[in-house]
């Protein structure tokens, strides 16, 4: 029992006061900390991208250890929109909808070159890109892209849900960004 | 197989006396032309006849050669099998660009509801008589008919390609 482990990288602390028994901190920080480790994806996985997912989820790299491992199929229930795989331009009303039916807050993740900007599906039935009907937080590039590289996209969402403010769809920016898009 | 093609021209040939415009051998596969107006009497006489009995529709689809003359630009194959004996046929018609009708085959099989649906989605053809010529596979928004070849493949709304490196 001698060997003591010293590259543990301990959970992410926000900035507070610290006493005996006591931290005090902004609330805004502490709701950040909890959307970010509890995120709840709802995979909508459209192909090979989805398959890579299926291996992100599983227990060999284990998203679980995100807090991300209770999917919801439910739009409703959902805080990060995952996108994975190739969608066609007749998908693309219904992927917005899903969007649209996710409460606030809420993040979207585009796996993969397809979901990004249509990937080698440069033809008349394809979506070039999801951006171009629902705005995109993260993108992870790659085709696939490896599970490494989602569970980097998920951590990537993570500092996004950490730092951004508590009530974010109350900012002129964000407000903005939906306007673009004709949502609400 | 010679006997059989020998069969199906007779009967073609004895009931509508001009119907069959060629025949051709595509390696074992033997291929009808019929005349546009005659194609569902001979697809009705292939499928009905109890020596021929065609009674399975394989496939149908569309075909858009530009380079063809102006009168057969656009055709429709028809693919039968007679699953008993094993025989298997492609029936072929032609038509100009400007002309588009086809009768719809959908009372003799319906599988031919949703292949022909397609082939409108894709081509434009107008099977007269189909019960519900909407397009199927596309999205109901899409203005053209996609696989005529005067359209490009590619998606126009691209922005990041240029012609010079991805001969476009």
């Amino acid at each position: 029992m001698s060997a003591i482990a010293i590259d543990i990288n301990p959970a992410y602390q926000p900035e507070g006061i610290e006493g005996q028994g006591f931290f005090a901190t902004s609330l805004d920080k502490v709701v950040g900390l909890a959307r970010a480790n509890s995120l709840w994806p709802l995979p909508f996985a459209t192909s090979c991208c989805g398959i890579e997912f299926m291996a992100t989820m599983g227990a060999h790299y284990d998203l679980a250890r995100f807090g991300s491992e209770r999917l919801s199929f439910s739009p409703r229930q959902a805080d990060l929109l995952m996108v994975m795989g190739t969608i066609s331009k007749k998908m693309g009303p219904i992927l917005r909808q899903v969007y649209e039916q996710m409460a606030e807050p809420k993040w979207v993740l585009c796996m993969g070159a397809c979901a990004s900007s249509g990937g080698i599906f440069d033809t008349y039935s394809v979506l070039q890109g999801i951006d171009k009907i629902i705005p995109v937080d993260v993108y992870i590039p790659g085709c696939a892209p490896r599970p490494e590289q989602v569970l980097d996209g998920i951590l990537q969402i993570q500092k996004l849900a950490e730092s951004e403010t508590r009530r974010r769809r109350e900012s002129p920016e964000y407000k903005k960004l939906l306007a673009q898009y004709g949502i609400e | 197989m010679n006997e059989v093609v020998e069969i199906i021209q007779k009967k073609i040939q004895e009931k509508f006396t001009d119907a069959l415009l060629s025949f051709e051998m595509n390696y074992d596969f033997p291929v009808f032309v019929v005349q546009k107006e005659q194609v569902k009497n001979v697809l009705s006489l292939l499928k009905n006849d109890k020596d021929l009995n065609f009674h399975f529709l394989t496939t149908l689809c569309g075909t858009h050669f530009p380079d063809n003359e102006k009168d057969s630009e656009f055709g429709i194959m028809y693919q039968l099998h007679n699953m008993p004996k094993n025989w298997r046929i492609r029936v072929k018609i032609f038509m100009p660009k400007t002309n588009l009708d086809v009768p719809t085959i959908t009372d003799l099989w319906k599988t031919a509801n949703w292949m022909e649906r397609q082939e409108y989605d894709f081509f434009g053809f107008n099977f007269v008589g189909h019960p519900n010529l909407t397009r199927i596979l596309n999205m109901d928004e899409m203005n053209y008919f996609p696989l005529r070849k005067e359209y490009p493949l590619e998606d126009m709304s691209r922005e990041d390609k240029d012609d010079k490196m991805f001969g476009r």
